[in-house]
Formats: structure tokens, C-alpha cells, sequence
């Protein structure tokens, strides 16, 4: 059974949260489980605001990581308070628009992106955090390129109007993640934990 | 059915929409506010009522109300709230009243935070307010087990005709995961015919009330209701055991969604070569005391795992009778022990039980 999770974390307003989702819908589609645990909270309100986004080939056991396999970050305090956090060998993405301080890590790769400047020069700076999940998704081949373009065309349905924008930062930050994962020179897979099958067993006391 | 991303808060509402709950009165408070939000737009779909109270105060009383005329109905609230609702458990408890009460617990004492906390439990399964009297009490780990064991409260709650508390924490509330709906066939409430207060028009007046100045009458009624809770914890004393098929040192007791925690503590200790088996109580009240007492002897030692300064360690305690040690680990004021915490708490068992060798 393997499993792997992942970080996203940002200013609140940064679609953080969006982007998770958009990755734990396209997981299901593969027949994967998920969870999606926001931080919820006083930190929301100008703080950081951040999810983490389990995925399984089994149950999910924790939802709760203090070590995740993968961290996609947004600005400067959530990378401080997240980036140690990362598991030794898995993925740190950063936005290097708004991330301007150097960061590095002996132990796993760091790779950055001008997400918000990619953005931007689509029209909409918004649009950044579908740059980073497409990123994420092109670095790490955990979902098809396909596969979140309907997550995509499916979430916002009754937004219709928001669709292409999406779409396309989607499909910008998964060729500049493939170009990523080309240039860090490893035929790069995401970090997954291993788990061998364990027994559960639910029952009655009255058998 | 495809299976539906959900917040457990939403799923939650929706799992009591499937199970044919039609009123819902209840006044906001975070975690917990998805599943008002919800059942506000729900309800009415359905055919049902929502109303937003003006106090929790208000709340248990309407939900007595309700009962008492035999609608199914529930309400929600998050810890402070589930206090101020308290004196109106006593009395739905009193008047054997079947209503589902759903608790998304926060930090506390106080007000406190606003965070995921386990510290109700003593609250919920022991000290929820004055008289003689027990709540069926359910704690979910997953949004799936939330949804099922929401349905499974309506149930309970008509079955043995007594309040049932569905609970959970704000991960649980706030989370979310993928889920589906068992197909589920809805009549009108159970048993409720030769009680409820439906119009006496062609049969003699009912009286649902929690007040009896007779002694002798309250001390039959009193006994009754325990003879019942004797039935339910027999029938209904629900638990999981994870990884306890191979033999084990440490077993950990955990509930709600901090035991998926240990789960993945166990998962990264099996790798360790460290054997660690895992006791969930799905009922919290009535307790698998039994079966937890037979996972305990085959460990060298317990630990418990919670998000509060150990409240459930009571009930451990008890199982374990004295044979066994039982250490805790516990965090709480919406701090969640981390995977690392529980190895590392199950590192400082297992030197304990090699000390006391």
C-alpha cells in the first residue's frame, strides 16, 4: 500500500485550500483516498492559511501531518514555519515571485518557481495557485494533465466564466514542472511512505 | 453511488437528511457552523424546518419539544454550547426522549479556542448534568464514519428512546473526504406511537414530562432506564482493534480521529520492528470495557493517546484493573499529538515495561 501527502500553504486568499481540493478530486478519480484537513482558525485572518492533502491507495490513516512528503508554498512565513518540516528526500515548491530570501535544504529538493509572475503575465495573478498545482502535479506525475483539467471543468460548473483562466495556469505551471523535473537531472516521482496491509477488525461486544 | 467530497460538518447534515430528520434547531458556533449552514438549505428541500435559536438554552428545549410531539429531530453545537445545553439533556434524558445531538468538540475550559480538542469526553459519558441518567455516545474517526454513525444515532435513539451524541472534533467537522450515502429506507419515527404527544382526540391524555415528586414512582423509573441502559450497553458497545491479530507489547486506546494518528504511529513502528496494537472504542458510552480488559492482558503495557489531559484514561484504568500499567500522552488546547509524539510516547512505554522486568 503506498501513500503520500502534501502541503499547501499560503496567505489566506491565495486558493491554497482551491488548489488541495482540486488535487484531492482528481485523486479520487484515479480510485485513490483522500483527505483534506485545513488549518481552520485565527491564523486564517492574515495569517498563513494551509491544507493538507492526504493521498492513499488504502485508508487514510492520519490526516494529520507535522511532516509532510511535499510542501507547495506561496510566501515567506508559511515557507519559515513549513520548510524544515518536510520530510528528509521529499518536495519543496516555492513561489519565488513572493518568496525573495534563499532556502535550502541539504536533505531534500527545493524548487522554485515565479508562479505569481506567470500568473500575471496571463492577466490574472489570482490564477497563481493553479500555477503551483500544476507545477506540482508536472514535477511529481501524480495526476494526469487530463485528469485535473476535468477536476477543473467539473468544480466550476456553475463558474463557468473562471474555467479557461484556470485551465491555462494549470497547464502553464504543469509544462514549467515538467521542464522541472527534466532539469533536476532524476526521473523524479513523488515521495510515497510504504505501508504494509494491516489487520482492523470492527466488532460488537456482544460478538 | 460515485463517491462525493464532503466537510464532515456537511456530510454530517446530509447523513441526517437521508436518515429522514426533519427538524433542526440549533445556534451557531465554530467548528461546527457547515452543518447548520447545510441543513438551513436542506431542510427546507425536504419538506422540514430549520430554525436558528437564540441560545443553546433555547435549543435543548425546542429539541424537547419536537421529540415530545414524536418528529425526529437534532440539533448541533460545539462544547460551550453542548454546556449551556446541558440542563436540557437531564430532561430529554427524563423524559425518554429520542433526539441526536451532535457534538463537534473544541478546545477548552471556556471559551477557549476554536480548535480540535477530545476534552467533552468526561462531559459526554459521565458528568453531562445533573440526575441519574447516560447518553448513548458515538465518536467517529473518518467523515464515512461520521456519516454512518449519524444515521446509526437516529436509530439508537428511536430504539432505546434516549438522547444519542454524535462525537466528533473540529478535524472531523472541518475535513474533508470522500463519501457515500448508504441507500437507506426511511419510515416515520420508531415507536412512538403510544407515547408521543400526537392529539388526545379519541384516546386518553399523555403527559411527557421529567417530573415525577413521587419517590417511589422516580425510583422505579430510574431503575427501568438503567435495567435499559443495560440492554444497550449488551446490544450496542461498538469497538475496532487494529493490528492485533499478531502478538503485541503496546496496545494503544485511542478514539475519534486521533486514532488514525496512532494508526500511522503503528504503521512507522511495524517498520521499526516494534509491535503495537491498536483498541478504538466506537461507543464511548456505553464503553467496550470487556473487550478492551481482553486486549489489554495480551500487552506488556498500555498507552493512551488523546487530545485532552486524560479523560478517557479513566476508562482505560478501569479495564486494565490493575493488571496492567497505563501511561498517557495527551495534548490538547487544539494541539494534536503528532505521528513522531506517539512513537515516541510508545518508545517510553516500551522502556518502562522493559524497566519494570
Amino acid at each position: 500500500m503506498k501513500s503520500t501527502d502534501v502541503l499547501f500553504a499560503g496567505f489566506g486568499g491565495h486558493g491554497m485550500l482551491m488548489a488541495g481540493k482540486l488535487l484531492a478530486l482528481s485523486m479520487i478519480k484515479q480510485g485513490k483516498q483522500v483527505s483534506w484537513l485545513p488549518a481552520y482558525g485565527a491564523e486564517m485572518r492574515g495569517g498563513t492559511a494551509n491544507v493538507t492533502v492526504c493521498i492513499s491507495d488504502g485508508d487514510v490513516m492520519s490526516p494529520y501531518i507535522e511532516r509532510p512528503n511535499a510542501l507547495v508554498v506561496m510566501n515567506t512565513p508559511s515557507l519559515a514555519k513549513f520548510g524544515p518540516r518536510v520530510k528528509p528526500g521529499g518536495l519543496i515548491l516555492l513561489n519565488s515571485t513572493l518568496i525573495k530570501d534563499p532556502f535550502t535544504r541539504d536533505d531534500c529538493p527545493v524548487m522554485s518557481l515565479p508562479a505569481s509572475q506567470i500568473a500575471m503575465d496571463m492577466g490574472n495573478a489570482r490564477a497563481t495557485n493553479l500555477i503551483l498545482l500544476g507545477a506540482y502535479a508536472g514535477i511529481t506525475q501524480i495526476a494526469s494533465q487530463e485528469e485535473v483539467i476535468e477536476t477543473i471543468q467539473e468544480t466550476f460548473t456553475s463558474r463557468p466564466k473562471f474555467i479557461p483562466l484556470n485551465v491555462s495556469a494549470f497547464s502553464a505551471g504543469w509544462k514549467e514542472g515538467t521542464r522541472l523535473r527534466l532539469e533536476s537531472g532524476v526521473e523524479f516521482a513523488h515521495q510515497e511512505n510504504e505501508e504494509e496491509e494491516t489487520d482492523s477488525r470492527y466488532a460488537y461486544s456482544n460478538g | 453511488m460515485a463517491k462525493i467530497l464532503m466537510k464532515g460538518n456537511e456530510a454530517i447534515g446530509e447523513a441526517a437528511i437521508k436518515a429522514g430528520c426533519l427538524y433542526f434547531f440549533g445556534y451557531p458556533i465554530t467548528p461546527q457552523n457547515e452543518l447548520p449552514e447545510y441543513l438551513s438549505k436542506r431542510l427546507p428541500q425536504v419538506g422540514g424546518r430549520y430554525i436558528q435559536t437564540e441560545s443553546e438554552v433555547a435549543t435543548s428545549n425546542m429539541i424537547f419539544g419536537a421529540a415530545g410531539v414524536g418528529v425526529r429531530v437534532m440539533t448541533s453545537s460545539s462544547s460551550p454550547g453542548i454546556s449551556l445545553m446541558s440542563e436540557g439533556l437531564s430532561y430529554l434524558a427524563g423524559a425518554d426522549l429520542p433526539v441526536v445531538i451532535v457534538n463537534m468538540m473544541r478546545a477548552g475550559p471556556g471559551l477557549a479556542g476554536i480548535l480540535p480538542a477530545q476534552s467533552d469526553y468526561a462531559h459526554a459519558t459521565r458528568g453531562t448534568a445533573h440526575g441519574d441518567f447516560q447518553l448513548l455516545v458515538l465518536a467517529p474517526s473518518s467523515v464515512q464514519e461520521a456519516v454512518d454513525l449519524t444515521m446509526l444515532c437516529f436509530e439508537l435513539a428511536e430504539k432505546y428512546r434516549m438522547p444519542v451524541m454524535l462525537l466528533g472534533d473540529g478535524m472531523i467537522g472541518q475535513m474533508m473526504e470522500p463519501v457515500e450515502f448508504p441507500p437507506m429506507e426511511v419510515g416515520p419515527p420508531m415507536n412512538a406511537d403510544d407515547w408521543a404527544l400526537t392529539g388526545c382526540k379519541g384516546r386518553a391524555p399523555r403527559l411527557v414530562s421529567s417530573l415525577f415528586l413521587d419517590p417511589v414512582e422516580l425510583n422505579a423509573k430510574n431503575h427501568e432506564r438503567f435495567e435499559k441502559y443495560k440492554v444497550v450497553a449488551q446490544n450496542e458497545t461498538r469497538f475496532e482493534l487494529y493490528n492485533c491479530d499478531e502478538p503485541y507489547d503496546i496496545l494503544i486506546t485511542a478514539f475519534g480521529v486521533m486514532s488514525r494518528v496512532c494508526k500511522s504511529a503503528i504503521t512507522e513502528l511495524k517498520k521499526q520492528g516494534v509491535r503495537v496494537g491498536l483498541f478504538r472504542p466506537i461507543t464511548v458510552k456505553p464503553y467496550p470495557s470487556e473487550a478492551l480488559s481482553s486486549a489489554i492482558l495480551k500487552a506488556r503495557r498500555v498507552l493512551d493517546v488523546e487530545m485532552n489531559m486524560g479523560q478517557m484514561l479513566v476508562d482505560v484504568q478501569l479495564a486494565a484493573n490493575g493488571q496492567r500499567e497505563v501511561d498517557f500522552m495527551g495534548k490538547c488546547g487544539g494541539l494534536t499529538p503528532s505521528i513522531e509524539d506517539v512513537v515516541e510516547a510508545v518508545y517510553a512505554s516500551l522502556a518502562k515495561a522493559e524497566a519494570a522486568v
